[in-house]
């Protein structure tokens, strides 16, 4: 996924999308206008009930989808029948709550027939992650698993040997939502955690301006922005799918002015 | 010492679980974002350390005697055994602890921790308050900053308990999302300590969540199961027939039934909610009704649509509306070796006013499920046969919602 973008020398941009907020309509008409507007790869977030790792905006658009009674099903539907006119990856986030109940083989294969290329369980870590991650692999997509600024050198390790696609590093210990400023310390963390590993290593859980990604650019291979985006959405939920997404595209390529 | 035949189940020995990795079985475990690892391997290492430490049990059990008052009694229920015309019933009276249910004695264990690791500040989650009052106590007791997560409906039919905690000098934070009860302050208390991990304890108050919680929660609960094993020896000369608790999360029936585990003669029950019917979202009968699945940090039963959302729960009692349950009841439900049924809201009701009425005694609204329990099973047992009821609290938190309820 990030060989071009790094012969480029390029950071590579994900958009985080809670599928099915406000509709399903919505969700397929941002995924092409997100690479229109410079994704490199789109994270399409499954709501859940209980998502413990987000902050009060993606829970609430995740709260709005299931009170709409979204099921999996439709979601699975809506990928794929847009995925024709999308060609960058792909990547699923949802509880491991989910994917458990549906039944991790079957979950996995769906995914990947939906047109799905890679998976984030952010509530599996190792040592549950390790038995997990290889039915996921198995069905054809990467595993992407989570640092955390706490984890130790031990477990970065044994999280890089487990992932495929990159990693995940979560540039705070605390919950998404946009924050003012990336810790200082970040950049030192994710150059310790390159030299454990030759997968690209994505920054999230904060990022939001256009001088984080700029910060970002040369210590990580990517940017993950998730509560960022669901808040333009959120400001324009009740305007319809078209308005949506032009908000989101302009809060996209502003975003990128600083790195393109 | 019992021991259970492996060809008829391939689950490991009872009393041998959990592994290092926190499994009972297929259950338990640890499923949460990366961002808690280091804590809880953090806690996993100083309880280990803490339980081989005489000087940490001397404390503990220091407290347990000397601030909660324990033993707590088993007393003989004269008038409910007359009434129920069978077994001979006692009562392990955990509603005369201070604070007035067990949660107290985990809340002290992860005190004492709390204190070991260095961390100035606890959190909680509560349902129907015992756990935030016990939580606020040892905030006061070990001067800890206290942080209390509590559904908004919790907060206003367990009114009485959120006065006692912010006397006592805890903040009570008032949780919105969902139906506003035990399994969403659960998660506001987890996203805090996401936040917060490196200055800040999160006392869970059940033996649910992420290893090493359920069986460091059942390690400190044990003391009811170990005095009760002891009072019925002395008065009886033998242990009990038949052992009955409620199960919210499972604490307060884990530290009974853990030390008789082995005992295969004694027969144990766990009451969960029935609520008012058994349609999803009626009630929190998650061992009778729910299906393995993920939640709160670790596989366990629960209750959840076919997508893995969790259901909606209901259940008159503040501590028992949970769609989850600690990993190892449902190793203990798989083995067979507990059985699981529920109580519905009406029937608790009627058993709360029945042991008023007959015992001089108020139950809370959780306990009274297991009384209501009770009273079905010791109808059919001989005199000579003990049946022992987990008065796991004390019902002046309810009076206020059991007045609203039956109308008077
Ligand atoms: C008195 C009492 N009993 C039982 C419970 C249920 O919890 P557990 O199943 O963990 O004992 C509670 C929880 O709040 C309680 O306050």
């Amino acid at each position: 996924m990030f060989a071009q973008l790094r012969s480029k020398k390029q950071i590579a941009f994900m958009p985080f999308v809670p599928a099915g907020y406000p509709d399903l309509e919505t969700t397929g008409k941002l995924l092409p206008a997100l690479e229109s507007a410079g994704a490199s790869i789109i994270e399409v977030g499954i709501p859940f009930s209980d998502p413990i790792a987000d902050g009060p905006v993606i829970q609430e658009a995740f709260t709005r989808a299931l009170e709409k009674k979204l099921k999996l099903a439709e979601v699975f539907a809506t990928v794929k029948k847009v995925r024709s006119s999308v060609s960058i990856p792909l990547v699923a986030m949802v509880s491991v709550s989910v994917a458990f109940r549906y039944g991790i083989e079957r979950f996995a294969a769906t995914l990947k027939e939906s047109g799905f290329d890679g998976l984030i369980l952010p509530d599996l870590p190792p040592p549950e992650a390790a038995s997990i991650s290889a039915h996921i692999r198995a069905a054809g997509l990467d595993t992407i698993l989570l640092v955390a600024p706490t984890t130790s050198k031990d477990r970065r390790a044994e999280i890089a040997r487990l992932s495929s696609g990159f990693i995940y590093y979560l540039s705070v210990a605390g919950i998404t939502g946009e924050r003012n400023q990336l810790p200082v310390e970040l950049a030192d963390g994710v150059k310790s955690m390159k030299s454990l590993t030759d997968r690209p290593v994505c920054v999230g859980f904060g990022v939001s301006t256009p001088q984080h990604l700029k910060q970002l650019a040369g210590v990580a291979d990517g940017a993950i922005v998730g509560s960022a985006v669901v808040r333009r959405m959120k400001e324009k939920a009740h305007d319809g799918a078209d308005a949506i997404v032009a908000a989101v595209s302009t809060y996209c390529r502003d975003l990128l002015s600083l790195v393109r | 010492m019992w021991v259970m035949n492996a060809a008829a189940t391939s689950l490991p020995p009872l009393s041998s679980v959990p592994d290092a990795l926190g499994h009972f079985g297929p259950y338990g475990g640890t499923f949460v974002p990366e961002t808690l690892i280091a804590a809880l391997q953090q806690l996993d290492a100083e309880y280990t350390k803490a339980k081989n430490d005489p000087t940490f049990q001397e404390q503990f059990e220091y407290y347990l005697r000397e601030f909660v008052g324990r033993p707590s009694r088993l007393y003989h229920a004269r008038r409910l055994s007359e009434k129920w015309g069978g077994a001979k019933v006692y009562l392990k009276r955990e509603d005369l602890n201070h604070t007035g249910a067990h949660k107290i004695n985990n809340c002290i264990g992860q005190a004492l921790l709390t204190q070991r690791m260095g961390k100035k500040r606890i959190i909680a989650e509560t349902g129907a308050g015992q756990h935030g009052v016990a939580t606020a106590t040892v905030g006061a007791l070990f001067d800890l900053q206290t942080d209390v997560y509590m559904g908004a409906e919790d907060v206003r039919r367990q009114s009485l308990n959120v006065f006692r905690m912010k006397l006592m000098g805890a903040s009570v934070r008032e949780v919105h999302s969902g139906l506003k009860t035990l399994k969403d302050a659960l998660n506001e208390a987890m996203r805090d300590w996401m936040g917060s991990v490196d200055s800040t304890h999160y006392i869970i108050g059940s033996v649910a969540g992420p290893h090493p919680f359920p069986m460091m929660v059942r390690d400190f609960q044990s003391c009811i199961g170990r005095e009760a094993r002891q009072q019925c020896i002395e008065k009886e000369g033998r242990l009990p027939d038949a052992i009955i608790a409620c199960v919210g999360g499972g604490s307060n029936a884990a530290g009974i039934f853990y030390p008789f585990i082995d005992d295969r003669e004694v027969k144990m029950i766990g009451v969960e909610a029935g609520g008012r019917g058994s349609a999803l979202g009626q009630h929190a009968a998650t061992l009778c009704a729910g299906k393995p699945g993920v939640l709160h940090g670790s596989l366990s039963y629960v209750l959840q649509d076919e997508d893995g959302q969790t259901a909606d729960v209901h259940s008159v009692s503040a501590g028992l509306d949970y769609p989850g349950v600690g990993p190892e009841h449902s190793f203990w439900k798989d083995s067979g070796r507990v059985e699981y049924c529920c109580i519905t809201d009406q029937e608790a009701l009627d058993a709360f006013e029945e042991v008023a009425r007959l015992e001089g005694i108020l139950p809370a609204l959780e306990s009274a499920h297991a009384f209501a329990q009770a009273a079905k099973v010791a109808t059919k047992m001989t005199k000579e046969q003990i049946l022992m009821i987990n008065c796991s609290g004390r019902g002046d938190k309810d009076c206020q919602e059991v007045a609203r309820l039956i109308n008077r």
